[in-house]
């Protein structure tokens, strides 16, 4: 077989894929989240990037990973409450606030690093935390499974157990019927007194508390330190996640894992004599081809058919 | 008629006073109104569309804000600045459009805001048995596990009766909530509410179907450009009466039909065994039909059954799964809206704010939006500035649009002065064929007769016309021949419309009577259509 | 009509002061002296000859993603790709202005070309997607500025490189290929003529065609455009090809004019700033210069604070959030204007 082949069939691949899949799959649940109450939220990337680096600041001052992690969340919330007020209250187009705050990301961190670092580049002069990884008891001793899922960052598990509390929120409580009554018929909430801003900002903070996650996830678990642009685009790639996922927890799940196999393939392929620049292309293209595939699928059903 | 209500020993329960409001596009929709409900009357507030009913009643609900005047329910003043808040002090809204959201259930729907369970969870069980009961205590019974999308319209609207109810409204109010009933579900909706008002409910009814406010309301107040014209007792007044105040003049509504022609002429649209499948439903099953010079071919069907689709099929804005169109002798099946359109085809649309114009663009930007490539507007590559601006002019003037001038975004006109851009734009290209899908919907008295007025100028010289409409008596006094569709097929096929008896169309609209489909085919193509 | 433009001034005038003001707060939290780094910030492009000279050559290939951005934008396209076609452009030029032997003036035309036909390839690509399976243009773009980016650094780095520079550069372009520069203090270069040609042609194009007047329809209200008879597939993906086109231009120009042999490590950010100038000037390109020249204004204020001060040029980038949430806020100011309107509605009343 193969070396590459052999690699991809080893379960130390399979575990690779669980930890890159991590901060895609955490994006990808925000991109559910805010889509289903009727909200386009590409301000994901921004979260994202805010969010790790406010993780490695408050990890650095507090020398708690933990802090770190909340402070993290908090800062993705913060960063959905904006995004709420400005679509919500201020009318501002949702995918022109995106933009806006996407860019007040990509920038604003480095002057943020820059501040507390002196740097532009990396955190690394910054003794900040990682999460720690975990070992599940029984589960680390069964064969395969155990090598895969037996010790993964905390919040690879968190992640997990994400798309189970996301799908019992949205279908099996009361907040959750409104929410999707919200995105899908605001005048209907509307009419029985249900606040669609109210229930739409709460939506952008879970959206923004679960990019955080990702975010955390990415500089103190996937790394451990900061760097400008670490998102290198996830948050865009999870909106391409949620619409292959048909806007499901479970769909995002699977469709998040597929991107996270490709990110991981490419990981790997780095070993191999091919220009880096191709082998870092290769995420940015599956997306594209899957985007054009699952769309062109959709069509089909759909009403433009002719012209 | 008076127009001061006569004292009386019972005191309101809803009292709106000095208000005024203005949007933001500086249309007036209420200035100084004061209106006045008493307790346990069926009150109907009436006026051509734009009077500022609607307005008035989002005020009441809490969903526009008044600029000035106050409101007081049960003799205190109250300030409602949400739907919550008018809830809390029960008042109920059953909207002109339908407040649900199609996918949820009928109970899902109706518990919405309040709903049942443990802690954060949902209790799907508790809710659907809460509704059953709801149901029949009040005599409108549902089935609360039934999708929304799956029921039929009459149902959807005892889902929003019920959602008021459940919130403890004791005062109802309905915006034009016969609009989109048929005749006989219009008379379960009247002894449903009749029974309410036994109960102790307070009814308010919104309503331009004058006969129907004479049969059902205790009292009447007319609205016209935003001001109140007057309140009294309904048994004082007659419909005669009513309507002059509605218009500031006499109205006569008259059948304009236009002449039925003499023998066989020819056939200038075709419509052969079209179907179309929506999600793995036949959304329209088998239709056939044809329109010919000069005639009027009337569509009725309560909404919902099929009449979106075959404008849309005919129209190229989407493309059939089975079947023909023929437009003047050419094949237009599956063809681009701008084909069809070279082929002689207009169509005013059912929903002018999303197809109909561009609101923002200028009323001239909007008038070529289906000539802007052909002369003289355009040199194919060019835009002749001068031609649009005289374009625009000229059917400012002929069309009688009311604007300050043609540079005028068109979404700040009101409604009839955008319906008439629509009708200048579409019936000065000269077409062979027009397809009228709501044509009269939403604009006042006056736009309603001119749009009547071109339709029948326009057969006399020669246009096929396709007229689509929910308003049972606009079809039938304007066409000469009238098919009636039902769960997207085409059940009945009247060669003669004049004369026709609206209680039997009613029955071909409900589905309780069909005639042969053959005969149908047979009678309007004249032989079966292979 | 007239109470609009002026309200949008004003909405507009606003919106900047209040970001400069942000912006300034921002300034004092980090900096020890915040109103001379703030000083430095906005006095910064008028300080030197040389410095007036950068800002007002910056405002050049901001004015060609603007007009790319507005392009897209009038036909109600959120195509992102600028970013990515007016880097991808910027390496065709690269590329043919170094492998190619011609004559002056026909080499510089053969390199605006290939800088075209590059960009326009990047605005096909979402186009085809949105157009034949209605993949949304945001996320195919925003990704395929990824792909640009590796792309054109692999050319660079495989192909293109100086071996005998230290740094990872491109060999120089010949010659032949460039724009003329005007004079010794500055960079300023004929490309500003191309620029001024290209801003006349987008505007002729949107508001003096037929098919300007498709795009502007289809931005308006798409299923209009459709019920009209507007060919809106059609429109949708010419409108990415020409907005790329224009991107891709943009970033040959650049080349030729300034930089005179590849030299960026990452992608300039000038697309993304083109979204910014098309805001400001309402997706109208006869005002996308001055949009351009504002936002180049920023851009070399920040640097020049940068150097002089303890504040680093990132800051700008609150300014600039600030104004695209500000200026495209429907309800920023709403109430003024609703005040307003009240006010002449109850004049009118009072004068009949």
């Amino acid at each position: 077989m193969h070396p590459l082949l052999k690699a991809i069939f080893s379960a130390s691949f399979a575990a690779s894929i669980l930890r890159v899949t991590t901060p895609i799959l955490f994006a990808a649940l925000g991109a559910v989240v805010a889509d289903l109450s009727g909200v386009v939220n590409i301000a994901l990337e921004g979260m994202m990037l805010i969010s790790a680096l406010t993780g490695v600041i408050a990890s650095a001052f507090t020398g708690s990973a933990w802090i770190g992690f909340l402070a993290g969340v908090a800062a993705g919330i913060v960063v959905g409450l904006v995004l709420g007020y400005f679509h919500l209250k201020l009318r501002t187009n949702v995918i022109l606030a995106g933009i806006a705050l996407n860019l007040l990301a990509s920038q604003g961190t480095v002057f943020l690093l820059y501040a507390a670092a002196h740097d532009k580049g990396v955190s690394s002069s910054l003794p900040s935390k990682v999460m720690p990884e975990i070992q599940v008891p029984i589960l680390k001793d069964i064969p395969v499974i155990g090598a895969i899922l037996g010790k993964q960052n905390v919040l690879t598990y968190l992640s997990l157990i994400a798309v189970a509390v996301i799908y019992l929120f949205l279908y099996k409580t009361s907040f959750g019927l409104r929410l999707r009554v919200v995105g899908e018929n605001p005048d209907a909430a509307d009419s029985v007194g249900i606040s669609v801003h109210k229930v739409r900002f709460i939506a952008l903070a879970i959206s923004g508390a679960l990019a955080g996650m990702g975010g955390v996830h990415l500089s103190m678990g996937y790394v451990s330190w900061f760097s400008r642009n670490m998102t290198s685009g996830r948050g865009f790639i999870a909106l391409a996640a949620k619409a292959l996922g048909r806007t499901h927890p479970v769909g995002a799940f699977f469709a998040s894992l597929l991107f996270g196999f490709t990110d991981a393939l490419s990981n790997y392929m780095q070993s191999l004599r091919v220009p880096g620049e191709f082998i870092q292309m290769i995420p940015y293209v599956v997306t594209l081809v899957v985007l054009a595939v699952y769309s062109g699928r959709q069509l089909k059903s759909g009403r433009f058919s002719n012209e | 008629m008076r127009a001061q209500a006569e004292p009386q020993a019972r005191d309101p329960i809803l009292l709106m006073k000095g208000i005024t409001k203005v949007y933001p596009n500086g249309l007036v929709a209420n200035s100084d109104v004061t209106f006045e409900v008493r307790k346990g009357e069926i009150h109907a507030l009436v006026g051509e569309n734009g009077a500022g009913k609607t307005t008035l009643m989002k005020v009441l609900f809490g969903l526009e804000k008044p600029d000035e005047g106050n409101i007081f329910i049960k003799g205190e003043e109250v300030r409602i600045t949400s739907p919550n808040d008018a809830i809390r002090f029960g008042v109920g809204m059953v909207h002109q459009h339908f407040m649900l959201a199609p996918s949820l259930t009928v109970a899902e729907n109706i518990v919405l805001g309040a709903e049942p369970g443990k802690g954060i969870w949902f209790d799907r069980k508790q809710a659907e048995r809460m509704c059953r009961e709801l149901g029949e205590k009040y005599g409108l019974p549902i089935d609360p596990a039934a999708r929304i999308r799956d029921v039929p319209v009459g149902i959807r609207q005892r889902v929003e009766i019920l959602k008021a109810l459940m919130r403890g409204s004791d005062i109802l109010v309905l915006d034009e909530p016969t609009a989109v009933l048929t005749p006989q579900e219009t008379e379960e909706l009247f002894e449903a509410l009749k029974s309410l008002k036994k109960m102790g409910h307070t009814i308010i009814f919104i309503s331009h179907k004058l006969r129907e406010v004479k049969e059902l309301s205790d009292r009447v107040t007319v609205m016209r450009s935003g001001k109140v014209v007057g309140t009294s007792d309904t048994s004082q007044v007659t419909v005669e009466e009513i309507s002059r105040m509605m218009v500031g003049r006499d109205v006569v509504l008259r059948a304009l039909r236009p002449k039925a022609a003499d023998g066989p002429s020819e056939v200038r649209l075709l419509v052969k065994n079209v179907d179309v499948v929506r999600d793995g439903t036949h959304v329209l099953k088998d239709v056939s039909l044809q329109v010919r010079t000069g005639e009027i071919l009337g569509v009725a069907g309560v909404e919902g059954n099929g009449q979106v689709e075959l404008v849309e099929v005919i129209t190229g804005l989407s493309s059939c799964d089975k079947g023909e169109i023929w437009i003047c002798g050419q094949d237009a099946t599956g063809k681009s809206p701008g084909e069809i359109r070279d082929m002689g085809l207009s169509h005013i649309p059912q929903d002018r704010m999303v197809l109909g114009v561009a609101s923002r663009a200028s009323i001239s930007e909007n008038l070529i939006s289906t000539r802007y490539n052909k002369q003289p507007v355009s040199n194919g590559f060019s835009l002749d500035i001068k031609a649009i601006s005289k374009l625009g002019q000229e059917l400012i003037s002929r069309f009688d649009i009311k604007a300050s001038s043609a540079q005028q975004p068109v979404g700040t006109l009101s409604g009839g002065n955008i319906q008439k851009v629509v009708i200048a734009r579409e019936f000065s290209t000269g077409p062979q064929v027009i397809i009228a899908n709501q044509p009269t919907r939403g604009i006042d008295i006056g736009a309603t007769e001119s749009a009547h007025k071109y339709l029948v100028e326009a057969t006399e010289i020669g246009t096929a016309v396709l007229l689509v409409s929910a308003d049972l008596t606009e079809v039938m006094s304007l066409s000469n021949r009238l098919i009636v569709m039902y769960e997207g097929q085409v059940v009945a096929y009247f060669d003669e419309a004049q004369g026709l008896d609206e209680e039997e169309i009613g029955l071909y609209m409900l589905g309780l009577k069909r005639q042969e489909p053959d005969e149908v085919i047979a009678s309007m193509m004249g032989r079966p259509v292979e | 009509m007239r109470r609009n433009v002026g309200f949008e001034l004003l909405r507009t005038g606003v919106a900047i002061a209040a970001a400069l003001v942000i912006g300034f707060i921002v300034t004092s939290l980090v900096s020890e002296s915040p109103v001379e780094a703030f000083g430095y910030f906005l006095k910064g492009p008028f300080t030197s000859i040389r410095r007036f000279g950068s800002f007002l050559e910056a405002a050049v290939p901001l004015t060609f993603t603007g007009l790319a951005v507005s392009l897209v934008f009038s036909a109600g396209q959120f195509n992102m790709g600028a970013e990515g076609q007016f880097f991808i452009g910027a390496v065709s030029a690269t590329a043919a202005g170094i492998l190619l032997d011609l004559p002056p003036v026909m080499h510089t035309i053969v390199c605006l070309a290939a800088g075209m036909i590059a960009g326009a390839i990047g605005g096909l690509i979402p186009g085809i997607l949105k157009a034949r399976w209605n993949a949304s243009e945001l996320v195919a773009s925003l990704m395929l500025n990824y792909v640009f980016l590796k792309l054109g650094m692999y050319l660079i780095t495989y192909h293109l490189r100086d071996p005998s520079a230290g740094a990872l550069v491109s060999l120089p372009l010949k010659e032949t290929s460039w724009l003329p520069q005007f004079t010794r203090n500055t960079k300023l270069h004929a490309g500003i003529f191309v620029m001024f040609l290209v801003v006349f042609l987008c505007y002729y194009f949107l508001y003096r065609t037929s098919r300007g007047y498709e795009a502007r329809m289809t931005g308006q209200n798409i299923s209009f455009a459709r019920y009209s008879g507007v060919p809106v597939l059609t429109v949708m993906l010419l409108i990415q090809v020409l907005g790329g086109a224009v991107a891709g231009l943009g970033g040959a120009v650049e080349m030729l004019g300034i930089y005179r042999r590849f030299q960026w490590q990452t992608s300039p950010g000038y697309g993304f700033d083109g979204v910014i100038v098309a805001i400001l000037a309402r997706n109208n390109p006869l005002l996308v210069p001055v949009a351009a020249v504002f936002l180049a204004y920023l851009r070399i204020g920040a640097d020049v604070m940068a150097m002089y001060a303890d504040v680093s040029a990132e800051m700008v980038s609150i300014i600039q959030a600030v104004i695209i949430l500000l200026v495209t806020a429907e309800a920023f100011l709403a109430g003024y204007r609703h005040r307003l309107t009240l006010k002449e509605v109850k004049q009118r009343a009072s004068a009949s």
